[in-house]
């Protein structure tokens, strides 16, 4: 392939040094453009390790745990609790009689804790004022640029048990 | 003394520069595209990384064949 081809024969110092002023300014922008295509490897490469982590990445086992009994928060009452790991703070509304609906408590902007607002009727971030419908966690309004990951709920007998955590894909 | 070169030698500076120009456009498109994928990855979207990558690919080897022609260009000119 010519366009390849080292066409010069001079030693590589003869290259990078040139005697000439009217050559030094191919120098400079040979190195740029060298500098350039290293820049391009590093996205490149960027990408790669981003491919790497998605199959290597780990899926999340989710178990079951009870995080309240049917009946034990008020119509529109709140309770906290940590799913799957102690370290993933959720919040749980009781939006009707017989309606429960939970979600992580990390705003998906700069995971804030977001808490419940029964007067609005949404889950807000008292951070940057960032609101989340009580329904599906999808956002309203503000800074967040997804919805909030909803913990699925399973009822059994008389408790509520999570069971995994569902990422809504509109962000 | 830029009228004083010889013809050769400033359309050579003229198919560098535009091969660099093209080259930040390349790089540009690269790092949106690589900021665009990690932002969808960490979202938990990785639908799109393989596509990413992929085009990544060929703009690297869009880049490499624009740096390729710089150094021919630039040997071919400077030994008039």
């Amino acid at each position: 392939m010519p366009l390849l081809n080292n066409a010069s024969k001079d030693p590589l110092w003869k290259d990078e040094f040139s005697v000439f002023t009217s050559d030094e300014r191919y120098v400079t922008r040979r190195q740029f453009t060298k500098f350039l295509t290293l820049a391009s490897l590093g996205m490149f490469v960027g990408n790669l390790w981003i491919v790497l982590k998605s199959y290597l990445a780990k899926k999340p086992a989710y178990f079951p745990v009870q995080v309240a009994n049917l009946g034990e928060i008020p119509v529109r009452g709140v309770k906290l609790f940590s799913y799957p790991t102690p370290q993933d703070n959720c919040i749980m509304v009781r939006t009707g009689e017989d309606e429960y609906v939970a979600y992580s408590q990390k705003c998906t902007h700069l995971s804030c804790a977001v808490y419940y607002s029964a007067k609005n009727d949404r889950l807000e971030c008292p951070c940057h004022q960032g609101f989340f419908s009580i329904k599906d966690g999808s956002v309203l309004q503000g800074p967040p640029p997804r919805p909030l990951p909803q913990i699925v709920l399973e009822r059994e007998g008389g408790k509520l048990i999570a069971t995994g955590i569902k990422v809504n894909g509109n962000g | 003394m830029a009228n004083l070169e010889p013809t050769k030698q400033r359309r050579g500076l003229v198919a560098i520069d535009g091969a660099m120009a093209l080259i930040v456009i390349l790089l540009v498109v690269q790092i949106w595209l690589l900021s665009a994928t990690l932002e969808a990855f960490l979202a938990g979207h990785p639908g799109p990384v393989i596509p990413a990558a992929i085009f990544s690919g060929l703009l690297f080897a869009a880049c490499f064949v624009l740096n390729a022609f710089v150094d021919r260009v630039d040997k071919d000119s400077r030994r008039t």
